[in-house]
């Protein structure tokens, strides 16, 4: 199905497949709001306790050294620093691929996070190693930039769709785009709808692909979880492949509750269209410890054929490191330090 | 109405990066006075403790050690202060749990407050008697000075006085910026405990000192093995098999102090400073006009 913006009208919204195929032909602004604003509320009391419980799985030896080569395959290793160079960028790409040089069994991560004016930089460090070439074989790493005036979104949309387009362009695998959530918090629900729609569009490669788009909620901006379930249908029903908790530079990123809330989302919507959305939890996710209690919580929430990097990812720079750290005292038995990884 | 008063025994904890923390193993062990009836319970401290105090002490070196010598000798002196504030609890606790009579226990709290004035002084003064300028065959000021190594891990003594060895043991560590991670004194662990009180509010900054209490032979091994630790003081390490300790050290290339025992173990000296420095010797041009 074509996804061509309708700009006739006030209420009158982007036609979407999937919208188009839950809420029924008369997609309009109205219909959205109907059907968003029927979804049941969120138990924060309850969904804070499922997310607490399952924190305190006891995760040992063998399912934990799994555990932590999955956490590396899952990462999205992540640079997004006004100051960030060429430099930088090639040494984040250095050690996406080689994550430990003492340990060259340590996985590689699932893609490398930046600007979107760095994509270039990333795409000429990765060569051989880019999931788009041919010599990478499945387990390339992919290039995903940030786009739509990240981390705030406040630029107008003919900006945020040239951000996009002209990542995409460069080379991104992936586009991270912010929702507007000025508009969704004032409940202009069709105004962010049809944002992500043309995001999606933009996404669109000349040979008729698409990049994958994960839609940034930034779930420490929306204030309650009843907000973050309703951003998460938002999101889905407009064609996000991904939903993504944070930009990372709101306090708090990603908490455990949020993520299994979106979790939910994604489980009920594989239900209802069997269709499998991903999530991917970023910022403040800093150690191996933290990062298990997710893995946890994706097993038990959607199941394990989500530990995968199509349908899972971790937004994180400093955790790479920590995860490395682990995996070291795994293998030798005593307590790394952090002389023994490198400096970020 | 006059009630017998209910005693109320106390739990001590560990004191990692400036907070009072169980153990993470949620153990606790009963310590005794000399003739064996109940004094308090202290925390058993587990490997993974001493893993969290690493973490504390490491994150605590940068501030430490790039603190002035002048303002480090100040922090220390404060201790001796605080600590010269609650000598009658700490002389109780050491009467009890040493079974030593009240002057001695008097005697040795006032020498540990004198120690940490004595290491206090050398603060900002080790360099210049430890550092020299080096005559060099050219136009270069050439100049050594000795910096701390970092992170260092101490057996505190288990034998001699129970406040006076750690104070000998930890104090002199400090003096040039190190941070530490101490496990004190296993049967006698109140007057390190109590000591914690006084660091904690005193000005030292968390994670410079970091105290556990439990088995030295449960510990010890995870902090010698430990790459982040930068130098082991087995000084209190005697009873245990401490070439094991030596040889674990050396896959991360510690330094390492060997155990000393008797009344002398630890005797206050510069030499205990220095040991824990590395030597840094800079090249300057002179002037040529």
């Amino acid at each position: 199905m074509t996804m061509d913006i309708s700009a006739a009208g006030g209420t009158s919204i982007a036609p979407a497949a999937r919208a188009l195929d839950v809420i029924g032909a008369d997609l309009t602004e109205r219909s959205l709001r109907r059907y968003l604003e029927g979804i049941a509320g969120v138990d924060a009391v309850g969904l804070e306790a499922r997310a607490e419980a399952l924190g305190t799985r006891s995760i040992k030896t063998t399912s934990k050294a799994w555990a932590l080569d999955r956490i590396i395959a899952l990462t999205d290793l992540t640079t997004l620093e006004g100051a960030d160079t060429p430099g930088k960028v090639r040494s984040l790409v250095a050690k996406a691929r080689v994550p430990d040089p003492d340990d060259l069994s340590t996985p590689q991560v699932a893609a490398v996070c930046v600007y979107g004016d760095m994509v270039p930089y990333a795409l000429q460090a990765l060569g051989g190693a880019h999931a788009g070439s041919t010599t990478a074989g499945s387990g390339g790493i992919n290039i995903a930039a940030v786009a739509t005036a990240f981390p705030s979104g406040r630029a107008s949309r003919a900006v945020k769709l040239a951000d996009t387009a002209e990542a995409v362009a460069a080379g991104a695998d992936e586009i991270d785009m912010v929702i507007d959530r000025g508009a969704f918090l004032s409940g202009r629900y069709g105004e962010v709808f049809d944002e992500i729609v043309a995001v999606k569009e933009a996404c669109r490669r000349d040979d008729g692909t698409y990049a994958h788009l994960k839609v940034i909620l930034e779930t420490g901006e929306l204030n309650t979880y009843d907000n973050v379930r309703r951003a998460s249908w938002l999101a889905i029903l407009a064609g996000g492949d991904f939903i993504k908790t944070s930009t990372g530079k709101v306090a708090p990123a990603a908490t455990l509750p949020v993520t299994l809330s979106m979790l939910e989302v994604v489980r009920d919507w594989h239900r209802l269209t069997g269709e499998k959305i991903g999530v991917k939890p970023a910022g403040g996710i800093r150690t191996s410890k933290a990062a298990i209690k997710y893995l946890v919580t994706v097993a038990e929430t959607v199941g394990e054929e989500w530990l995968q990097p199509d349908l899972f990812r971790f937004g994180a720079s400093s955790l790479l490191n920590d995860v490395i750290l682990q995996r070291q005292k795994l293998a030798s038995g005593h307590y790394s330090g952090s002389s023994y990884v490198t400096i970020d | 109405m006059s009630q017998a008063r209910l005693t109320v025994p106390k739990t001590y904890k560990l004191y990692i990066g400036g907070k009072f923390a169980r153990s993470e193993s949620g153990r606790v062990y009963e310590v005794t006075t000399r003739k064996g009836s109940f004094m308090a319970n202290a925390a058993k401290a587990s490997r993974k403790d001493a893993r969290d105090a690493v973490v504390a002490a490491r994150a605590a070196v940068n501030g430490w050690s790039g603190a002035t010598g002048y303002n480090r000798g100040q922090i220390l002196y404060r201790i001796a202060e605080l600590l010269d504030g609650r000598r009658p609890q700490f002389i109780d606790e050491i009467v009890q749990s040493e079974g030593v009579s009240t002057t001695a226990a008097a005697a040795q709290v006032d020498e540990a407050i004198d120690l940490w004035v004595w290491y206090a002084g050398w603060a900002d003064k080790y360099v210049q008697v430890a550092g020299n300028g080096n005559p060099v065959s050219g136009p270069y000021f050439n100049l050594s000075t000795p910096e701390p190594t970092g992170l260092v891990a101490v057996i505190a003594p288990q034998d001699s006085g129970s406040l006076l060895g750690f104070v000998r043991a930890v104090a002199p560590v400090l003096v040039s910026g190190n941070t530490v991670v101490v496990v004190a004194n296993e049967r006698t662990p109140l007057a390190a405990l109590s000591l914690a009180e006084v660091l904690a509010t005193s000005d030292v900054p968390a994670g410079v000192v970091n105290i556990l209490s439990g088995s030295p032979a449960e510990i010890a091994p995870w902090l010698a093995s430990h790459a982040d630790v930068n130098a082991l003081d087995l000084l209190g390490a005697g009873d245990l098999d401490w070439i094991d300790l030596q040889i674990a050290a050396a896959e991360t290339l510690k330094r390492v102090l060997p155990p000393e025992s008797g009344a002398d173990a630890g005797a206050p000296s510069i030499d205990r400073i220095t040991f824990f420095t590395e030597t840094k010797t800079v090249w300057h041009t002179k002037g040529l006009l």
